[in-house]
């Protein structure tokens, strides 16, 4: 068996040992069943899409979840091994550091992807068939199941590399929860300011550039843009119009934030000394 | 083929010399005791034969090839026991020595007989957590012996093992060395090495301070035997009949000398001359322990050539 996957397989065989993947997965399916009941009440009466209507609410809670339980998975993956002593004996084994470093992020990625397809699958299942979708919709829900653990693996690569840049587990706890405020909350907090206070000086383009340099922009953009009928309900119609940028981009920026992290983090680990 | 080669290898964290102009050659199945204090440069020998580190200067090669840039079918031949060994804790102690055993591309089967050999059998299927130290320790070395390793390297394996463990664990290493490994250990408890190790290095602030075979080292170091006589009731009259000897202490009982090592059958010849007054004799060699604090803290540069 290749090392990735031996490295990898351990990783998972972890989670669900400590049941972070059960905890994940519930916490997910707990919150996307609340957003699908409270999503498709209203709207059943217009006669629209409810599964639409749930894949704008289950966006908006992939946002703020996923990447808080990326960075809580992955923060100390390298720094935490370093210093309960495990790594120096690991590092001795047959297997490179590329591959070490793969490995984890691998187990940790489909951690996440066995969460979130199982916790949103649920919900999007139970309101699909319930409530009627159409293709579309099916389609809209496909690509935020796969952007969602795009997300998450961009988070992930972004938490290891925090892991190998600081040499205690205290310091990166600490970046983990600074990069999920930034991204999450301060990002766009500072674009709104900066759109507002520079109206009719910053072109509106660059703006919507500027999204890009945010992962959880870049999803919010591919998952409420992607599909007319998911645009309808979230109110970015308008917005799309505007924007230059295709799903093709968004899903490109999405890949880009999971591999350059990894990248710097690769290259970080190769050059360590323990 | 020497399965260790090292030359004037040299290893600076910053403006700390960890390892200064280190040089020796092991053969093949040979046995090693490097001896040293806290900070004297044997975990960064053992890290430069791994290939974790590189060296600033220098040169390290290993079975022929040198650690750092090795293949990794080079890292299946050797075997490491870290100094305070960790595992995962809530992994058990079968499944830790099956994760690595996967990694290091060796049949699971020998998993169960290795935990048996180092006596975690009953134990393996507790979480290391529930481990003592001596247990941790015997699954270190239980790993360090996956896969029949050509070169072993361990950091202070004997720690927080019982002597039946320390009995074994040396038979163990005797078996290994017939079929050509070679080993490399450290240690702080030197009476034990004693009986076992041909080779010793003891390291100084980073420098190999003396190498050799126990009896060169003891030539070499030049510290004298001391001779106790038990003499009941006549030790005054014994030592004045010794003219010329160093005595060291006398009391109502007991006479105890002190000569150089080279001149010891003159002694016992001339002790065997006092006829009955001498009931007993206790001959005690220069032992590891104190070439150790002869060579490891007293001489300011003392390189025994090998």
């Amino acid at each position: 068996m290749s090392p990735i996957l031996v490295i990898a397989g351990k990783e998972v065989a972890d989670g669900l040992r400590n049941r972070w993947i059960v905890g994940a997965t519930l916490v997910l399916a707990m919150l996307a069943c609340a957003l699908a009941l409270l999503g498709s009440a209203p709207t059943g009466s217009l006669g629209v899409k409810p599964l639409a209507v749930t894949v704008v609410s289950l966006a908006s809670l992939t946002i703020f979840l996923v990447p808080l339980i990326a960075l809580l998975l992955s923060y100390d993956t390298i720094v935490g091994e370093i210093e309960r002593g495990t790594m120096l004996l690991l590092l001795t084994y047959p297997i490179t550091r590329t591959d070490l470093l793969l490995g984890k992020v691998l187990g940790h990625c489909c951690i996440l992807a066995i969460a979130t397809v199982v916790g949103y699958g649920g919900a999007g299942l139970a309101v699909g068939l319930g409530q009627g979708s159409d293709p579309q919709s099916w389609a809209a829900f496909g690509l935020l199941l796969v952007t969602s653990v795009m997300l998450g693996g961009a988070f992930v690569a972004l938490a290891t590399l925090i892991s190998l840049a600081v040499r205690e587990r205290g310091t990166a706890a600490g970046l983990a929860v600074a990069l999920w405020l930034v991204f999450v909350v301060v990002f766009d907090l500072v674009l709104l300011g900066l759109l507002v206070a520079g109206q009719g000086v910053v072109d509106p383009k660059l703006f919507s550039w500027l999204l890009l340099a945010n992962p959880a922009d870049v999803f919010r953009l591919a998952n409420l843009t992607g599909f007319d009928n998911v645009r309808l309900f979230s109110g970015m119609a308008g917005l799309a119009a505007d924007m230059r940028i295709s799903s093709g981009t968004l899903l490109a920026a999405l890949a880009a934030w999971m591999i350059v992290p990894l990248a710097a983090a690769l290259i970080l680990f190769r050059r360590r000394e323990l | 083929m020497n399965a260790i080669a090292i030359d004037g290898l040299s290893k600076r964290y910053g403006r700390q010399a960890a390892l200064c102009d280190v040089s020796f050659a092991l053969p093949e199945g040979a046995l090693l005791a490097l001896l040293g204090h806290n900070g004297a440069g044997k975990t960064t020998l053992m890290k430069l034969m791994l290939g974790l580190i590189r060296p600033t200067a220098g040169r390290v090669e290993v079975l022929g090839c040198e650690p750092a840039g090795a293949a990794l079918s080079f890292r299946r031949k050797l075997g490491f026991l870290p100094e305070n060994v960790a595992f995962h804790d809530e992994m058990t102690g079968r499944a830790t020595l099956r994760f690595l055993a996967r990694l290091k591309r060796e049949d699971l089967g020998a998993c169960d007989s290795l935990l048996e050999r180092v006596g975690l059998a009953q134990a393996a299927d507790r979480r290391v957590k529930t481990y003592s130290k001596g247990m941790r320790q015997r699954l270190g070395l239980a790993q360090a012996l996956l896969g029949s390793p050509r070169i072993l390297l361990l950091d202070e394996p004997t720690t927080g093992l019982d002597p039946v463990l320390r009995q074994e664990f040396f038979a163990i290493l005797s078996e290994l060395r017939q079929g050509g490994t070679t080993v490399v250990l450290s240690s702080h408890i030197l009476t034990e090495l004693e009986a076992r190790t041909e080779l010793v290095a003891i390291m100084r602030q980073g420098r190999l301070a003396a190498w050799g075979s126990l009896p060169e080292l003891r030539k070499a170091a030049s510290l004298p035997i001391r001779i106790r006589l038990l003499t009941p009731g006549a030790a005054q009259g014994v030592a004045e009949r010794l003219g010329g000897l160093d005595i060291a202490h006398v009391n109502d009982n007991t006479v105890e000398l002190v000569c150089p090592l080279e001149d010891k059958m003159t002694v016992l010849r001339h002790l065997a001359g006092l006829g009955g007054a001498v009931t007993d004799l206790d001959l005690q060699l220069p032992s590891l322990d104190d070439l150790y604090v002869h060579f490891g803290h007293h001489r300011q540069s003392a390189e025994v050539s090998p």
